[in-house]
């Protein structure tokens, strides 16, 4: 027997090669070598993602308990492959045309960019897609299960080992299937991955069949009489099931979010269809051609009661082939995880792309920019929605206990996921479809699968019995298995027929009654007629485009930085004569993938057919631009931030130069006012000293009195140049600060009487001393330099009868907050604000000063980290100063 | 024949030297050390010349000269204009307003006592 | 490509039109035929829903012939598709080389 570690390491290793295998892949698909990457045969295989494990498995068990019914799941596809001319062709044309993301974003698009409708599709394809994969995540355990039953040593337990599994499978996903900055690339790693599973599951399925058929059975004529005389030996199907269930494969097959993910999205070449048109169906062949004999030999062989959905597994193990059985575990595992891992992309690109992002963007309204950012936000919001679906079947897979209620979602999610199906084909054969009629359709048809098929399916604590028995409310027509009354037909049949029937006739009824907006039927021309509009992958003739426009468009969208480096790499290419690249029509549409990962695609689109200009502006291009009302609304918000932000850019350019001519001009009146404040008193000087040289005869009075006015002018003139100096040296910064303790009040007891010291009439100064019991750490120096010139401004300039200054303290806050308010007639109202400008002197008083006294103030108190301001209304001149009790570096 | 000079100064140690320098040439010195109402001024006191300083609260000694220049009693008053800007714009702002001499200060007192006999000759002549 | 090479060895002026008239006249049939090709196979595979039921007490048809069938039918609906596959790239790529000449 083969252990079950032997069992897990081949299983580890096999999971080690699929990862080098996508990550080689990835590899070469970025070199650029690898063409056979896109090869026709590695596209079919990647449609098999189909073949989930419920087929690989449950194939077998499903013949053995219904012979040929299973088939039918098979010859649905088969059909759609091959009436592929009219179908599948045009839905991989639009698809690629429109450069849709996912069947929700398909629909959205052909119904004027509904994001309700993206959302309605996606809500559905979450609920029928969560419940698939927990049944994925129970096959892998149930096998895995065999294999611990023949082994009781092995260390195998259940719980922890689908969580490994169901972790790994999302590291996977979010590795290959997020890699890539560019939202419309092809995920070239996780399609090949995806084609060697589909060769592996196909091969071990194969390989047990010959080994049934010709190891036990002893070849194909003995093998067709055991299956005559096997207890399903008798063609009896029901032509119910039979009918629809090839109807509902064959819909589920265009509709299920991760085939359209294989088989559109991920679609290199139109052409390629037409070969998957019948290898595919060849694929289908092969993989039910031994179904049967393997199902018959399992019944024949293995006791009553054993799990038929096992027979893949049990039949070569009862033979003690073991090495097959663990090709077979492997097949098995092969199918699980491969339609894991895609539907999780393919979800979670819905989830991000139509839930997540708008939601984002919604929230980030007025602040964000457009900018590279924007695609990793999408890329997080993938990463982060393929791990929480697939935890969401992890935690489905755990709750439901894995029992029988999982075996049966299988086809629940078909008929579920079908629901999609009118409104896609309506989509794109009949122009007068409406979004309204889509909505409608969608939800009736989704309302009663719920009611009449996943309620019932799930039990009885989401379906009371008495609404089994008697209908909703006690309405008899309501059973959920016997709508409107009929009775006896098949559950599934029952819930197929009704569910699509009126789906499509409300749908219908809906597109009619409702009336289309013009972008809808401009979507819906185009979506229908779309062989007349579209050129393949349409391309960009770029002759008149103007790369230099383009990059700054790019560097809007995405960023300096990664447009630069963009542009310079396809300049290179080019042959790098230039820096900016010739506007080639494959650079243009390497630049609109690389845009739309940014904006959407239609956007991007739009965008390069502005610049590109005259020659490819269609029709399809100017409702484009229309059209993405939807989108755009999502990201106007921030074009528009950036757009503000320009002219704010520009404003404050503007303002910028005038406040340099200010500047300019302030500087000039500043020397012209230097010049001024100087040669007046030199003036004086020069006079009285001529008079005292060129006069005889002047009397000792007048020399005395003339030599002191020399005198006065030569300090004025001192005074006015230690001032200039002072401010200079403020101004600059280059003041170093002479930090120390003390109380405010001590400075004020100094400042005060060497303010007043000289004066001849002085003013009262009036003070609360126990309010100035503050301490400070800063510069008492400077301080006690503003304290004294706005005491003696106060001196000077206070024309009250009786001059009184009061000063008051306060603390507020670890600021320090001192008011000088004097009893004058203060500073009328439109000089106040010109007052702490140099020079600047109200009235024409030339009481000793040059003006630059309040202008010194002010810059000393902003290198003290404060400020001093004019209060108004407080009666006199009053100016207020604070700063902070401490003083900080970083307050400069 | 008593002449009479107007200084219209604001700086008064200025003043003061102009005034002593005129009287000893015997001039009779008036003086005023606001702008505001300097026009109303020199009109009551007709002297026959005035010095003016362009720095001046309340109005500027240019818009001063350029009022006097529109009024025809006083087109003709000889007007020495006095500076500490010193700027060559101030100079033919001035002589555009009508200015009879502009100086800069500071001044030697040679140069003022030059400038007044100066202008008082012309105006006498005419 | 045969073709294409043929075309440009003709000398200008001789009749044209037919060959293509014939061409077009081709690609239609093929088409209608690649149309047709999904609901033969559905008819087909309903076929089997005549057959007698066993629980009406007829004789019922064994399983192995109606794999026999059911496998039969699906193998001649891949090989008309690879058929008309085959076809179609030939004509797509003769379109190619034709409008390249051109």
């Amino acid at each position: 027997m083969a252990t079950i570690n032997v069992l897990i390491l081949v299983c580890l290793a096999y999971v080690v090669f699929l990862f080098a295998v996508a990550f080689a892949a990835d590899r070469m698909a970025a070199a650029g070598r690898g063409k056979w990457l896109r090869s026709p045969v590695i596209y079919t295989l990647s449609l098999s993602i189909y073949c989930t494990a419920w087929t690989f498995y449950g194939a077998v068990g499903n013949a053995a308990r219904s012979g040929l019914e299973f088939v039918t799941i098979y010859l649905g596809p088969t059909l759609v492959m091959v009436g592929w001319w009219w179908g599948l062709r045009k839905l991989v044309r639009v698809g690629r045309s429109q450069r849709v993301t996912s069947i929700a974003d398909l629909l959205s698009s052909r119904y004027g960019k509904s994001n309700t409708l993206a959302v309605c599709v996606t809500i559905l394809a979450v609920l029928g897609g969560t419940p698939y994969i927990a049944l994925q995540l129970q096959s892998i355990t149930l096998s895995f299960s065999i294999f611990a039953e023949a082994d009781p040593s092995g260390l195998y337990r259940e719980g922890s080992s689908v969580f490994w599994v169901a972790a790994g499978l999302a590291v996977f996903a979010i590795l290959f299937g997020t890699r890539n900055l560019d939202v419309n690339e092809r995920h070239h790693g996780v399609v090949t991955a995806i084609a060697v599973e589909a060769v592996v599951k196909l091969f071990a399925l194969i390989a047990v069949g010959v080994f049934v058929v010709w190891g036990i059975a002893g070849g194909i004529g003995p093998m067709m009489d055991r299956i005559d005389a096997s207890e399903i030996g008798q063609w009896n199907v029901d032509a119910g099931r039979w009918t629809t269930f090839i109807f509902l494969s064959a819909a589920a097959f265009i509709c299920l979010p991760r085939m359209f993910q294989v088989m559109v999205v991920e679609n290199d070449d139109e052409g390629h269809l037409r070969t998957a048109a019948w290898a595919f169906p060849l694929y289908l062949l092969f993989m039910s051609l031994f179904v049967v004999p393997i199902a018959v030999v399992g019944l024949d062989l293995l006791p009553q009661g054993a799990n038929p959905d096992l027979f893949v597994l049990t039949v070569p193990l009862s033979q003690g082939n073991d090495w097959l059985a663990m090709l077979s575990f492997i097949g098995g595992f092969s199918s699980a995880t491969s339609m894991v891992i895609v539907s999780a992309m393919a979800l979670s690109t819905m989830v991000s792309n139509h839930v997540v992002m708008p939601i984002w963007l919604n929230t980030q309204e007025g602040t964000g920019s457009v900018s590279g950012d924007v695609r990793n936000i999408v890329l997080m919001a993938r990463r982060v929605s393929i791990a929480a679906i697939i935890a969401l079947g992890f935690f489905y897979y755990r709750l439901s206990g894995g029992g029988a209620a999982l075996a049966s979602i299988g086809l629940i999610a078909f008929a579920g996921i079908s629901q999609i199906l009118p409104a896609l084909v309506g989509g794109l054969f009949w122009r007068r479809a409406t979004r309204t009629g889509a909505l409608v359709g969608l939800t009736v048809g989704f309302v009663l699968w719920i009611y009449t098929l996943l309620l019932p399916g799930m039990g009885g604590a989401w379906m009371p019995e008495s609404v089994l028995q008697n209908g909703l409310f006690g309405l008899g027509w309501l059973r959920p298995h016997a709508l409107f009354g009929i009775e006896g037909i098949d559950p599934m049949v029952h819930t197929v027929m009704w569910s699509l029937s009126l789906n499509t006739l409300a749908f219908c009824v809906a597109s009619l009654l409702s009336f289309p907006s013009p972008l809808e039927r401009l979507q819906g021309a185009q979506f229908v007629n779309v062989f007349d509009h579209s050129v393949a992958p349409r391309g960009w003739s770029g002759s008149v485009a103007q790369s230099e426009d383009l990059m700054i468009m790019t560097q809007r969208i995405l960023g300096t930085g990664p447009t630069q480096e963009f542009f310079q790499a396809e300049a290179q290419k080019q042959g790098g004569r230039s820096h900016l690249p010739e506007p080639t029509p494959g650079f243009l549409n390497r630049l609109e993938r690389e845009l739309s990962g940014s904006v959407g695609a239609a956007m991007a689109h739009a965008m390069i057919g502005q610049i590109v200009g005259g020659s490819s502006v269609s029709v399809e291009d100017l409702l484009a631009v229309a059209d993405e009302s939807a989108q755009l609304l999502e990201y106007s918000g921030q074009l528009e931030e950036k757009s503000s932000e320009l002219s704010r850019t520009a404003r404050q350019l503007r303002e910028a130069n005038a406040k340099l001519t200010q500047i300019s001009e302030q500087k000039d009146s500043f020397l012209s006012q230097v010049s001024h404040e100087l040669r007046t008193p030199m003036t004086s000087i020069r006079a009285f000293s001529e008079i005292m040289r060129d006069t005889d005869g002047l009397s000792r009075q007048e020399q005395t009195r003339y030599a002191a006015i020399i005198h006065d002018e030569a300090l004025r003139l001192t005074r006015l140049l230690d001032d200039l100096l002072d401010l200079s040296v403020l101004e600059n910064g280059q003041v170093s600060l002479n930090l120390s303790d003390d109380s405010l009040r001590s400075v004020l007891d100094r400042a005060v009487p060497s303010a007043l010291a000289g004066a001849d009439r002085k003013i009262t100064v009036r003070r609360t001393r126990t309010a100035e019991r503050i301490f400070l750490h800063t510069d008492l120096d400077r301080l006690g330099q503003v304290f004294i010139n706005l005491i003696s401004n106060a001196q000077k300039y206070c024309d009250a009868d009786d001059p009184v200054l009061v000063i008051s303290a306060h603390d507020v806050g670890g600021r320090v907050i001192v008011d000088f308010i004097d009893n004058g007639s203060g500073i009328p109202p439109g000089a106040r604000s010109m007052v702490f400008e140099k020079f600047a002197r109200v009235g024409g008083d030339k009481a000793g000063g040059a003006g630059l006294g309040l202008a010194i103030c002010r810059e000393i108190m902003q290198r003290l980290g404060g400020e001093i301001t004019y209060l108004p209304g407080q009666g006199g001149a009053a100016f207020r100063i604070s700063l902070p009790q401490a003083y900080q570096q970083a307050a400069q | 024949m008593s002449r009479k000079v107007l200084l219209i100064e604001d700086e008064p140690n200025i003043a003061e030297a102009i005034r002593f320098l005129l009287s000893r040439e015997g001039w009779q010195v008036e003086t005023h050390g606001d702008g505001t109402d300097a026009v109303q001024v020199i009109q009551g006191a007709r002297p026959d010349l005035v010095i003016l300083d362009v720095m001046l609260p309340g109005k500027n000694g240019m818009d001063i000269l350029r009022e006097l220049r529109k009024m025809e009693e006083l087109a003709g008053l000889p007007v020495l204009m006095l500076t500490a800007r010193g700027q060559s714009r101030d100079r033919e702002m001035a002589e555009n307003a009508g200015v009879s001499r502009f100086m800069t200060k500071p001044f030697s007192n040679a140069e003022v006592l030059t400038a007044v006999r100066d202008l008082h000759a012309q105006a006498t002549r005419l | 490509m045969m073709s294409g090479e043929g075309n440009k060895t003709k000398p200008p002026g001789t009749r044209p039109s037919l060959f293509l008239e014939r061409q077009s006249y081709r690609r239609h049939r093929l088409t209608d035929a690649a149309r047709i090709l999904p609901f033969l196979g559905a008819a087909l595979l309903a076929l089997p829903l005549l057959w007698p039921d066993p629980s009406g007490g007829d004789a019922a048809v064994p399983l192995s012939s109606a794999m026999y069938y059911i496998f039969l039918c699906w193998g001649a609906l891949i090989l008309a598709g690879f058929v008309f596959g085959l076809a179609a790239r030939r004509m797509a790529a003769r379109e190619g080389s034709d409008t390249g000449a051109e």
